[in-house]
């Protein structure tokens, strides 16, 4: 059985609701729904600018590497509140890949000329696994022959906007390609601020950087775990935005927000979010403790978000109605990212099943 | 200030004057009363020394350690959380120092007569009316789901005194004597075939003036203390993983495992987190509170405990197969004490069907997280401006 050894720190400090109001506030000029809807459609679906204000500006994507190696050598816990923030606005950059699960892979590799370079946000690392990959399940790898690697990988989150990819090769090692000497070929995914690649490899180069297996289960672990934070970000718009919404349309000569019929849908959508902030902060402190409760608690929180952040966005959409359906209103791009994450880390099914083993109720 | 290391101090002192051991149970109650350590944010004289409410856990972990008795506060819960604050807000100094110890120490159990048959979710528009005859009231009504009634020495009693006026402004709150002649108090039997709620039949019931809880009239913004305090009081615990309903049916999945199917593997894990994330939250409630920063969260944890109770004890009846088709017990007793999960997969099925309309229906509360917390328009009012005695019923 498993037992819980300190209590987690569920709240958030003075210093993380100072982060966040910084990071609202950068997002609150950068990145207006208007403009994410625009860019979705262009050759650039992320936004550099807003990366570089991120990283470079405010060093956000060193926020999990220590202070010696480059980075910020805060922890999960102010990540997930950067997570939060971008989930939001939907913000289109490729902090949870390239921060988060790029930079833990490699922090797992002790490579500490690639991990500054992450930490400092001037190189974008993707790892090549595919999105929906659940910590712990299989992932494809890509044939390494006369020391070059070759294959085709599918799924691959932000590739578009990688500089360089982690590859996983069939002997077992973890190898930094340059996305330079990939094909990157983009797919027209659901969601279109964090789109999926193919990534094909004839015969690049890669620099082994350690054993892959240790490496990629943490990165997906990190990830899963610090997921749950930008699925709040997301719930928690559509929610309040819904409320708003709902208070200010009239129908029947009254703000249709007073009928019973959906007020009572709006509460039950606050509770469900009441209590994936606190799932998505047990997360993300087990993840900064190095708690031995972690895979729990990531599974917890995983099993638990997804299905909340979509029935947010989903209720968004129908309390909005008509004008909920159309391209202009930002609705769609929270149920677009919502979606996308309830595969992203492996589905809700897929967290309870690992759940089944690690509190042992298992299976018939 | 009151600090820690003072409380400490003070705690030692309680115990090496009175020790637990050689101490008479009721004695040593009533001397921790005496010395301020009962609730420590109460007033000097009172019970308490003024202190933060958080510091009482300070003096709760010396005297467990002592091993000191303590009030038992599951049998006096009306009186503790309801009671007591109402008191505290609105009593006299007098109604304060004659109420608060004994209520305090157990001596004498409180019940509270507010729910009546015509009046549930809409308490304001009760009709027990209470008249007054120089410096006495005669109150007569019914009042109902009264749990201790059959123990109460005291109850909290809202009745109607005006009823001319729009139903929430006729309304007087009293501290009414369970032992007066016209109290009759009938066991309710409920769907589990135990009477752990009373009727309570109130006949030419006469209550001295001295005994009114804040003015003529002011009962209902009287007893929006008393509900506010029922809210509160639950969420104060910190509970252990699988320490709710979810325990018992994970261990009969664990012992039993020809019970397994995959139709309930996948309910029971999805039951699973789901109590697993309401412990989190309630978890978090606690350190919010701790902090001194509460939130409106604490509003929202009772409606997710009820469907998971119901949800969780229903799908242990499925679990059990053929031994869901028996139930333990259907003699009809008055237990003192609800234990939600003492009993069989059928109780606890049956008992939680009570969890979404005792304290409040979950459609209630779900109308005051739209609006209090959500902020959301109330429904249009019919009676608001009403006459109590013309409204429809």
């Amino acid at each position: 059985m498993t037992t819980q050894s300190t209590q987690p720190d569920l709240l958030y400090s003075e210093e993380e609701e100072a982060l966040r109001a910084a990071v609202r506030d950068l997002l609150t000029d950068r990145c207006d729904a208007a403009g994410v809807i625009a860019r979705t459609e262009s050759h650039t679906p992320h936004d550099p600018e807003l990366w570089k204000a991120l990283s470079a500006g405010m060093g956000l994507a060193g926020l999990l590497v220590p202070e010696a190696r480059g980075g910020q050598g805060a922890t999960h816990r102010e990540a997930a509140v950067v997570l939060e923030e971008l989930g939001r606005a939907v913000a289109p950059v490729p902090y949870l890949s390239s921060a988060v699960v790029a930079t833990e892979a490699v922090l797992a590799c002790e490579d500490d000329e690639l991990t500054a370079r992450l930490a400092s946000g001037r190189t974008v690392g993707v790892l090549a696994v595919s999105l929906g990959t659940a910590p712990g399940a299989a992932f494809s790898t890509v044939r390494l022959e006369d020391g070059l690697l070759h294959g085709e990988l599918t799924g691959i989150a932000d590739a578009v906007a990688a500089d360089v990819l982690l590859v996983p090769a069939q002997d077992g090692g973890l190898y930094a390609v340059d996305a330079e000497s990939a094909t990157v070929t983009p797919r027209v995914s659901l969601d279109l601020t964090r789109p999926v690649a193919t990534v094909g490899l004839d015969g690049a180069q890669g620099r082994r950087l350690g054993d892959a297996e240790p490496a990629v289960r943490r990165a997906l672990r990190a990830g899963a775990g610090l997921l749950a934070s930008e699925q709040l970000g997301l719930a928690e718009w559509s929610l309040t935005e819904t409320v708003r919404y709902l208070k200010e349309r009239k129908q029947f000569n009254r703000p249709v927000g007073g009928f019973q019929a959906l007020k009572h849908r709006l509460a039950q959508l606050w509770l469900e979010v009441v209590n994936l902030r606190a799932a998505a902060r047990n997360a993300a402190d087990a993840l900064a403790t190095g708690s031995g409760d972690a895979d729990v608690a990531v599974a917890v929180a995983q099993a638990y978000a997804a299905p909340v952040a979509v029935h947010a966005a989903e209720e968004a959409l129908q309390l909005h109605a008509g004008i909920g359906m159309t391209w202009e209103h930002p609705v769609h791009l929270y149920l677009k990212r919502a979606k996308a994450d309830s595969l992203a880390y492996g589905t809700a099914g897929a967290h309870r099943e690992a759940l089944a083993e690690l509190v042992d109720l298992r299976a018939p | 200030m009151t600090d820690a290391a003072e409380l400490r101090r003070r705690t030692q002192e309680l115990l090496a004057a009175h020790p637990p051991a050689t101490t008479d149970r009721t004695d040593f109650l009533r001397a921790r009363f005496d010395a301020g350590l009962a609730w420590v944010h109460y007033p000097e004289g009172l019970g308490g020394l003024g202190a933060p409410r958080t510091l009482q856990a300070v003096v709760d972990a010396e005297l467990e350690a002592a091993e000191a008795p303590d009030n038992d506060p599951r049998r006096i819960g009306i009186g503790l959380g309801m009671a007591a604050p109402t008191i505290l807000g609105f009593g006299t100094e007098e109604q304060k120092r004659r109420f608060l110890r004994p209520l305090w120490t157990g001596e004498e159990v409180w019940c509270q007569l507010f729910s009546e048959p015509g009046a549930g979710s809409d308490l304001a528009a009760l009709g027990t009316r209470a008249v007054r005859e120089g410096d006495t009231w005669v109150v007569n009504g019914q009042k109902v789901w009264t749990s201790s009634a059959h123990v109460a020495r005291w109850a909290i009693l809202i009745a109607r005194t005006d009823p001319d006026v729009p139903k929430h402004r006729g309304i007087t709150y009293f501290v009414c004597d369970m032992t007066d002649p016209g109290v009759e108090v009938r066991p309710l039997r409920q769907i589990t075939g135990e009477a752990e709620f009373n009727e309570v039949f109130l006949t030419d019931v006469r209550i001295p003036d001295s005994r009114r809880l804040g003015d003529v009239g002011d009962g209902w913004k009287v007893a929006q203390t008393t509900l506010m305090n029922e809210r509160v009081s639950i969420g104060g615990m910190r509970i252990p993983r699988e320490g709710g309903m979810i325990g018992p049916v994970s261990r009969t999945w664990r012992e039993r495992p020809e019970l397994r199917t995959h139709d309930l593997h996948q309910r029971l894990l999805k039951l699973w987190v789901e109590a697993e994330v309401a412990r989190i939250t309630g978890e978090r409630l606690r350190q919010q509170l701790v902090a001194g920063q509460p939130g409106p969260e604490g509003s929202g944890m009772k409606l997710g405990f009820a469907r998971l109770n119901q949800e969780i004890s229903g799908l242990e009846v499925e679990l059990l197969g053929e031994e869901g088709l028996l139930y333990d017990d259907w003699t009809m007793r008055r237990p003192e004490l609800v234990d939600f999960t003492g009993r069989d997969a059928g109780y606890r099925y049956l008992r939680s069907k009570g969890n979404s309309i005792e304290g409040g229906t979950s459609e209630v509360l779900l109308n005051i997280v739209a609006e209090r917390v959500l902020g959301l328009p109330s429904e249009p009012r019919t009676d608001k401006d009403v006459a109590w005695k013309d409204l429809a019923r």
